[in-house]
């Protein structure tokens, strides 16, 4: 078998090892357009776990590459004068000169045929060997002779950065934090051998900009030249840290990140591997890390698959879908570092944490299995917030919260399901016996979803709603039932569905309309169907438009007198309210429709209204879209604008979520899926929020607060199911008070 | 957990006039469920037909789409039909939809695939609708018609939220469905469902020496896919113990059933997979005991 590489860099040299040494009988040949020492680039960084298979891979160059690579543990973040470590990491750098030797050594021991200032002028002349290798770079000739087959994308992020290194000691990976008067830079920071590091130095374009640093134009260097005016600012910029150290440059300039994937690594008997493939910005990763696991990939897959032709899709197939993941993460962590200047201020526990988590392959819980020490201390600075010290260290989510007049016990929530067996608004017992439940679960706040502030603001014809007295007196009797139980601060959440009414019980579905003969009228911001089966609403009128606020306002007071210690305005998810503030629902061309000031206007009034009837030391809550998660829906400012106006209006809590403002909306569910929105209302906005959303578990919790992306947190729903040991001792409890009595007072001996 | 069989409807290589035989022999246990999977370019047996083969020679098992391609047929047609069959083998019908993932099979339907998922929401309401309006009736007395949707993209667990009662997750590893099962469940609480979504899920097995076989089936039937098809193929189950543990490890996932398909076209796969089914129940049954 005739193998041809082009390009001899780390990825093609370690696949050209692998495929001989796996069959000497191979004829393997490098092509590298460079000489064998005329290399750029500072350090390597390798995790663990690619060691370990570099290990099983070749040992002869794994051994020689161990002996020569820097190793260390920590993680440090310098920002705001503190230095914050995080250890239980595994790292290992070697600098990329070295690391092409020991490869080069080994190639040729093997019988390579490594041919140095060989450029492959055109790949079709290689076209005659058994399989083709495009190992040859960012720029990759490979990849643009088959651009049609491998139908590459190159992504310019917009983050400029330039690479350089440093004689300045540094014992762990550091990200330093830094400001000047043109704006923020990041310095990525790993040593590689004794007394050398690699410094690589990052700012958004905008930074670039306003700090003169687009003065030398990058491409006007000649090759190997470096940006030497950058380099002595840079030196300026970071002197602190740098003792009188020198930043060291080496074909040093700015350069725009770009990312790179492929729809196809294979064309025939060609497979891209390394940069050419993909890249994966540098905060996550090395890329020749990844390179080297390509080779490891292709070879495993040539040696133990029949056929070359299985085995180049048997590559493909493993490391594809790995790599994905890798630029997955990558672009959170992009994504972090151009919306850092959002948590600037943040303490630095929380900005370390923030960081420390950015890709979200790192949360609360695998955070302390790597380094509980350093989670305990993040635990204690998050409690101590409020000025004492715990000794003993709690998580973020059993952490008191004052909202507003209201003392929460602890920052979860809970929104119950709304009723499904109300007859014309009176709600159900087995509802009410649920809502008893659930406000003894814990949680420091417990909302009943889906109150309706009158019989046609229903969503469905068995919710329930508090627009009667004598419904106010149901709640109450409940509510007072559900005080012997817990502690929560019970609440409703007030909805007039607006469009979304007029639907048929939840149990087989929701927005399923009603038959024509049973529906009632139904209002919005404009006649603009919820979803292509919702009957048609009419345009709100103005005349009308009191009389809402009132039963917003008769409903809250009748809240406030059942004893009820929150409401929460339902203003999200395609009601009636959420129906105004949204472009994409809001067509009017009154005083309520068009901008945003106008869009909130009839919203506002609402609020205004229940907040003067809702008394002053009692929670209030509003729910909002902070998305409509379609094309041309609410954009940030307005989001922001309206938060803004709502924390005037003596709004003590906003709760964030998304989408639902139509049946168009496109969300995605991931892990805390609303809590990106809740980060920019809390963080580019003002006051506690609050955001819910596939959290199952406190951990989940626990990480949406540390990460400073909300304040409370609704716990996911189904409440986690009680194995039958448990629930088996509870109904023991009912049947025998003094036997369970003993059993309880043993279990908490034991705990 | 429940654990059903596919019948051997979308295996080029099979005996047609098999297909009720196996129906009949899955009908004796201890299987819960007989699925059927849809593909219309492929040498493959439509799946409502051959369901309604295997409601005509059973008494006991559940019938199962998984899937049906819903956006390549007409609705109140197949509403027709799906009610149809509900009420032949009455109540034990179960029917999976989703937009199916190749290209092929809407480039000869009538039915475009752009706005296929659309389209899928409005078919989903609409068999709802027709089912209980009573404009398409059939004889009989059954329960309501079950629908589950299939997919893990963000639009299909909206879709399967918003109107379905169950979701038909189309297998992958173990930890990654369990990621996928508090996905599903998100999406039911974000749409303000109560309780929960019902969860089934899938699986490829071949048992009894003929891995190989069952291997070449997956890659052919998945070419589709590209470099995937290797990696379904991977996820073949060929031994007594992958099975149990893949089953254990869904049913901790939160799986309420899980449907096992043929890859090979002979009667003993069907044999072997009873048998491993029968010994894991004994087995269980075996050491729950003492906790009781």
């Amino acid at each position: 078998m005739r193998i041809e590489c082009v390009g001899g860099g780390p990825g093609g040299l370690y696949t050209a090892i692998l495929l001989k040494a796996g069959d000497p009988s191979r004829d393997v040949v490098v092509h590298e357009r460079n000489a064998a020492d005329d290399t750029f680039g500072f350090g390597v960084v390798f995790s663990a776990a690619t060691l370990r298979g570099l290990e099983g891979a070749d040992a002869p160059s794994f051994e020689r590459l161990w002996e020569a690579c820097a190793r260390w543990d920590p993680v440090e973040v310098r920002y705001g004068g503190e230095r914050i470590r995080a250890r239980g990491n595994s790292f290992a750098a070697i600098s990329r000169h070295r690391l092409l030797h020991i490869l080069q050594e080994r190639a040729r021991e093997l019988g390579v045929d490594l041919r140095f200032r060989d450029e492959v002028a055109d790949v079709s002349d290689l076209m005659d060997a058994d399989l083709v290798l495009g190992a040859d770079g960012i720029n990759s000739r490979v990849r643009a002779h088959f651009a049609e087959h491998f139908r590459p994308r190159l992504t310019v992020e917009g983050s400029k950065f330039i690479w350089l290194g440093t004689t300045q000691r540094f014992d762990a990976f550091t990200f330093i934090f830094t400001e000047s008067d043109a704006g923020r830079f990041q310095a990525h920071i790993y040593p590689f051998s004794a007394g050398v590091g690699t410094f690589i130095v990052e700012c958004s374009d905008d930074t670039w900009r306003a700090a003169g640093l687009d003065a030398v134009n990058s491409d006007d260097l000649a090759p190997g030249e470096s940006d030497h005016a950058t380099i002595a600012h840079l030196q300026d910029l970071f002197a602190d840290h740098l003792d009188g150290h020198d930043l060291v440059a080496n074909n040093s300039k700015w350069l725009d990140w770009t990312t790179v994937r492929n729809e196809s690594w294979r064309h025939d008997r060609v497979v891209l591997l390394g940069d050419a493939a993909h890249t994966a910005h540098f905060s996550i990763g090395s890329g020749t890390k990844l390179a080297m696991e390509d080779a490891m990939a292709l070879a495993d897959a040539i040696s133990t698959t029949t056929t070359l032709d299985h085995a180049l899709d048997a590559y493909v197939s493993a490391r594809k879908p790995s790599v994905e993941g890798i630029q997955e993460a990558a672009s959170e962590s992009l994504d972090w570092f151009a919306r850092y200047g959002r948590y600037w201020g943040f303490d630095p526990p929380q900005f370390a944490y923030s960081l420390l988590t950015r890709s979200t392959r790192v949360d609360y819980d695998n955070l302390r299995q790597r380094d509980h020490r350093l989670v305990d201390d993040l635990d204690r600075w998050y409690a101590a917030r409020d000025g004492r010290v715990p000794l003993v260290p709690r998580a973020p989510a059993f952490d008191p919260i004052d909202v507003g007049p209201t003392r929460l016990a602890n920052r979860l929530a809970l929104v119950a399901t709304p009723d499904d067996g109300a007859v014309v608004g009176m709600p159900s017992s087995q509802h009410l016996d649920a809502l008893v439940r659930w406000a003894d679960a814990d949680a420091a706040l417990v909302l009943v979803d889906g109150v309706a502030v009158s019989a046609t603001g229903r969503a469905t014809i068995t919710d329930a709603g508090v627009w009667t007295d004598e419904q106010g007196r149901r709640w109450a009797e409940a509510l007072a039932t559900a005080r012997r139980g817990g502690d929560a601060r019970v609440g409703l959440r007030l909805v007039h569905a607006g469009p979304r009414g007029a639907t048929q019980p939840r149990d087989r579905g929701i927005g399923r309309p009603l038959p024509r003969d049973r529906a009632w009228p139904l209002v919005a911001a404009s006649p603009v169907r919820w979803s292509s089966t919702a009957h048609r609403p009419v345009e709100l009128d103005v005349g009308d438009m009191e009389a809402v606020v009132q039963d917003h306002v008769e409903a809250a007071r009748r809240a406030a007198d059942a004893g009820f210690d929150a409401i929460e305005i339902h203003a999200g998810h395609g009601g009636l309210l959420a129906s105004f503030l949204s472009p994409l629902t809001n067509h009017r061309d009154d005083d309520h429709g068009g901008d945003i000031a106008h869009r909130m206007r009839f919203p506002l009034r609402v609020v205004e209204g229940v907040r003067a009837a809702w008394p002053r030391d009692r929670l209030l809550s509003v729910c909002l879209s902070a998305s409509d998660l379609e094309p041309d829906g609410i954009d940030h400012d307005d989001v922001l604008a309206v938060v803004d106006q709502l924390r005037a209006n003596g709004v003590d809590l906003v709760h964030v979520v998304s989408g639902q403002t139509t049946a168009r909306s496109r969300p995605e569910y991931g892990p805390a899926f609303n809590a990106r929105w809740s980060d920019l209302v809390r963080n580019e906005g003002s006051g506690p929020v609050m955001t819910s959303g596939n959290m199952p578990t406190v951990d989940d919790v626990n990480h949406v607060l540390m990460s400073g992306q909300a304040d409370v947190c609704v716990l996911g729903r189904p409440l986690p199911a009680l194995p039958d040991w448990l629930t088996g001792t509870r109904t023991a409890e009912r049947v025998d008070i003094t036997t369970t009595t003993e059993r309880t007072a043993g279990t908490k001996e034991q705990a | 957990m429940k654990v059903g069989v596919g019948l051997p409807n979308g295996l080029p290589g099979v005996d047609p006039t098999m297909v009720a035989q196996w129906a009949r022999h899955a009908d004796a246990g201890p299987l819960d469920s007989l699925a059927v999977v849809d593909r219309i370019v492929y040498d493959s047996l439509d799946p409502v037909v051959s369901l309604a083969a295997a409601a005509a020679v059973t008494e006991r098992i559940e019938l199962v789409t998984s899937i049906l391609i819903a956006p390549l047929r007409e609705t109140s047609t197949m509403a027709k039909q799906l009610l149809s069959l509900h009420a032949m083998a009455p109540g034990r019908l179960t029917a999976g939809l989703a937009i199916g993932a190749r290209g092929d099979d809407y480039d000869v339907s009538e039915f475009g695939q752009a706005t296929r998922g659309q389209r899928l929401t409005d078919q989903l309401g609409r068999i709802r609708q027709l089912e209980e309006d009573g404009e398409v009736r059939v004889p009989g007395d059954h329960p309501p018609l079950r629908l589950l949707i299939g997919g893990t993209s963000g639009p299909a667990l909206s879709r399967m939220a918003q109107l379905a009662d169950g979701w038909l997750h189309n297998g992958s590893p173990p930890r990654l469905f369990h990621q996928q099962v508090a996905e599903a469940h998100a999406a039911w609480a974000d749409a303000g469902r109560p309780g929960r979504p019902e969860v089934w899920s899938m699986a490829y097995y071949a048992l009894g020496d003929t891995a190989e076989a069952g291997r070449d089936y997956l890659l052919d039937y998945y070419a589709f896919t590209g470099a995937f098809a290797q990696r379904i193929a991977d996820g073949l189950l060929t031994s007594p113990l992958e099975i149990r543990d893949y089953s254990q490890a869904y049913a901790d996932a939160g799986c309420d059933h899980l449907l096992l398909f043929p890859t090979v076209p002979t009667l003993d796969q069907l044999d072997l997979l009873a048998d491993v089914v029968t010994s894991a129940t004994s087995t269980s049954a075996g050491t729950d005991q003492p906790a009781r």
